[in-house]
């Protein structure tokens, strides 16, 4: 067969080579994202995320806060940097290294681990690899002890914090604080600050936008499809001219309509806008299908004494199950993945927002250095497609070609 | 809970609306309007089927009337008339916009994203059809590549934010330039360039779409004819490109156009990656700048969208009218 396809073998290598560096390059991106969306924020701003497996280096600052002892003229502080009482909650996991240490914010890694420095106390200081260090004085030592700055080898730290702030929209004091006060996390994630919320919002969006354009394109696809009347053949070039229509033609006129009619920027509205948007899609896949059903079974149907309401129910519409899935498919992640819709048929207050629109006006705005917010909602936004397009990725194909295959 | 509460009671009624709305209609219909049965059995039947299509396609027609036909007459008048809509200004806001220079550079963006866009998503998903058509691995490729379809536009612009970021220690493009000893700059700044990389993301997510179109087309091409151009000597590339192409070329035409018509309509991308800044507008985030505030010029921008768009309007009704003969 390969032979027969005129493949010669090594023409067949550069083939896998080509098409592995294609679909590298297609994983690439969403890789990232996905990786960067578990990393501590801090880690994200050091290293990128191609480099999350191995520790990086972070700052960090603490107080030489051992109990000091008096040593001739000499107070001395001594003991473990990891210990003191600034850093040792973030150091409890495992072994960790000093790389370089200071004195002052501006150069925390002015002296390497093991090198003594003079300090403005009229002692020395020194931090050894292992994370022991030695702090010496002339002055006595106060109990908070004196400022230390250092630059440690970090192990990769995966969590999940950026999707339980980006979820609540409290970061993790705030989270800590709430459930010390008696709430639980489910309760935190009704909270209107977090995405959780606008992840209701776009559900609420989209499933009905999904259900009602089928329901109606349906019926008029078998109008369509099986039924004789005058002015058919308009109505199918209509419909496929209406497919062409860009969205943005109506934005105004329909918003003005939603408005003197009482609906103004609410769900109903942006149902019944999806609705409209959705039809033609609908019932153009959803003719194209149903025409090529086979005649026979309709026509004995019909001299059995069906009614066109009982063929449509019990034999079109199971028949038709590929397409109405294919559609399905197509609107939901429409209805879920649109942005101009909601920005425009929604209120632009929080309690209505939509997930994308959330996303690219308040995260992107206020947030926009914040990476680790960032990708987590991103993923958040994206994993229900995902998963509806993996589970009925076959429907969705069968419906595409469908309509654009003859 | 209440937003679930209200979602779901929602779809109960929306959904129930219209089940009930086309049960009733036919009930009416067959039962009070015009019953079967009494002397006038025969015509009330014929009268029944007669009215029975308007039944069905009623809601269907109502919606497209009403969210297609009428904005496409409503935006047109709206744009004649000033901002606040109660002034006639006639081609006012027309002459307004072609004065203005972003809207010259959006409307130059958008003619570069209408070429560009598609044939490169085109090219790209016809490749990748023929390359995995005959690989074991090859569905499991096609899957990744189909997977950005699912992925939103803001979801997308988001991931590629990742890989354009300025820091080399987030984006990729800087931190290979930094590891040759490039000083980082900000792609989406470049003038022009920025551009290009905007449109990447659209044919990152669109390429599977023309991929699985165009597969499927090739499957359809006849063994024969590749096996005869092959017994008469022709390389792979010759059977790619003179037996494969020219025979699937209506299938390439109808992924060509239903891009196209994507590009037109596409607004996210740029309106969350640069927000139409460093000289990349294109006509839809134009329009959202004077959305809600000048509905006159809004309007205006949609209408030449419009127009933008008729010729594929015209030539997808031709092709459809043709196909019903």
């Amino acid at each position: 067969m390969d032979n027969i396809a005129g493949q010669k073998s090594g023409l067949s290598i550069v083939t896998n080579v080509v098409v592995f560096l294609i679909v590298l390059i297609w994983l690439i991106p969403t890789v990232g994202l996905f990786v960067s969306s578990f990393r501590d924020r801090e880690q994200i701003s050091v290293s990128g995320w191609w480099e999350a497996p191995f520790s990086v280096e972070l700052t960090y600052r603490t107080r030489a806060d051992d109990a000091p002892t008096r040593d001739g003229d000499l107070y001395v502080a001594q003991g473990n940097i990891f210990e003191t009482g600034e850093v040792q909650d973030q150091f409890t996991s495992g072994a960790s290294s000093i790389a370089a240490f200071g004195l002052r914010g501006r150069e925390p890694g002015a002296f390497a681990a093991g090198e003594t420095a003079e300090n403005n106390d009229g002692g020395t200081v020194v931090v050894n690899a292992d994370g022991s260090y030695v702090y010496t004085s002339t002055e006595p030592l106060d109990e908070r002890g004196p400022r230390l700055y250092f630059l440690a080898e970090t192990p990769p730290d995966f969590t999940m914090g950026n999707y339980a702030q980006v979820l609540t929209g409290l970061d993790e004091e705030e989270r800590a604080q709430e459930i010390a006060s008696g709430s639980s996390f489910g309760e935190l994630l009704f909270e209107e600050t977090g995405i959780f919320r606008n992840f209701v919002n776009t559900l609420t969006v989209t499933i009905p936008a999904t259900i009602i354009p089928i329901l109606i394109a349906a019926f008029a696809a078998y109008a369509l499809a099986w039924m004789d009347f005058p002015g058919r053949g308009f109505l199918i070039a209509c419909v496929v001219g209406l497919l062409v229509v860009p969205l943005q033609l109506a934005l105004v006129p329909l918003l003005n309509l939603h408005n003197q009619i009482g609906i103004g920027q609410s769900f109903l509205g942006i149902w019944l806008a999806h609705t409209g948007f959705g039809l033609p899609l609908a019932v153009y896949l959803l003719r194209n299908y149903m025409v090529g059903l086979p005649r026979d079974i309709i026509e004995s149907a019909k001299v059995d004494g069906a009614t066109d309401f009982q063929i449509f129910t019990k034999i079109i519409l199971p028949l038709s199950f590929p397409a109405l899935a294919s559609f399905a498919i197509f609107q939901f992640l429409w209805t879920w993945n649109d942005l101009l819709v909601a920005k425009v048929f929604l209120p632009s207050a929080g309690d209505a927002q939509v997930m994308t629109v959330k996303i690219a006006d308040d995260l992107l705005g206020s947030r926009g250095g914040d990476w680790g917010i960032l990708a987590s909602a991103a993923f958040v936004s994206i994993a229900i497609p995902l998963i509806v397009f993996f589970s009925m990725q076959r429907y969705l194909v069968r419906g595409l070609l469908a309509g654009s295959v003859k | 809970m209440s937003p679930i509460l209200q979602g779901i009671i929602t779809i109960i009624v929306g959904v129930g609306g219209c089940v009930g709305y086309f049960y009733a209609a036919n009930l009416f219909l067959d039962k009070v309007l015009f019953p079967a049965r009494g002397p006038n059995a025969g015509r009330n039947i014929n009268r029944a089927n007669m009215v029975r299509p308007w039944v069905f396609l009623f809601p269907a027609v109502f919606a497209l009337g009403l969210y297609l036909m009428y904005p496409v007459v409503g935006s047109f008048v709206r744009s004649l008339y000033d901002r606040s809509g109660n002034d006639f200004v006639g081609a006012g806001n027309y002459v307004r916009l072609f004065n203005n220079p972003d809207f010259r550079q959006a409307f130059f963006n958008n003619i570069l994203w209408a070429l560009v866009v598609p044939a490169v998503t085109t090219f790209m998903g016809l490749l990748i059809a023929q390359l995995t058509d005959r690989l074991s691995w090859g569905n499991i490729a096609k899957s990744i590549i189909f997977m950005p379809m699912a992925i939103s536009f803001v979801g997308a612009s988001l991931i590629w934010k990742f890989v354009y970021a300025q820091d080399p220690d987030l984006g990729i493009i800087n931190a290979i330039r930094a590891s040759f000893g490039g000083a980082p700059l900000d792609p989406l700044q470049i003038p022009f360039w920025n551009n290009f990389l905007l449109m990447v993301i659209l044919i990152w997510i669109q390429t599977g779409f023309a991929m699985v179109i165009l597969s499927a087309a090739l499957r359809g091409v006849p063994e024969e004819t590749i096996e005869a151009a092959i017994i008469d000597g022709a390389n792979p590339f010759q059977v790619f490109f003179k037996i494969k192409v020219p025979q699937i070329i209506g299938t390439i035409v109808v992924v060509w156009t239903t891009i196209t018509i994507l590009v037109l309509k596409v607004f996210d991308i740029v309106y969350t990656m640069t927000g139409g800044n460093y000289g990349t507008e294109i006509l839809p985030s134009f329009m959202m700048d004077f959305m809600f505030r000048d509905d006159g010029q809004a309007t205006a921008v949609a209408f030449v969208i419009m127009l933008v768009v008729l010729p594929v309007m015209i030539w997808n009704i031709v092709q459809a009218r043709k196909e019903m003969r």
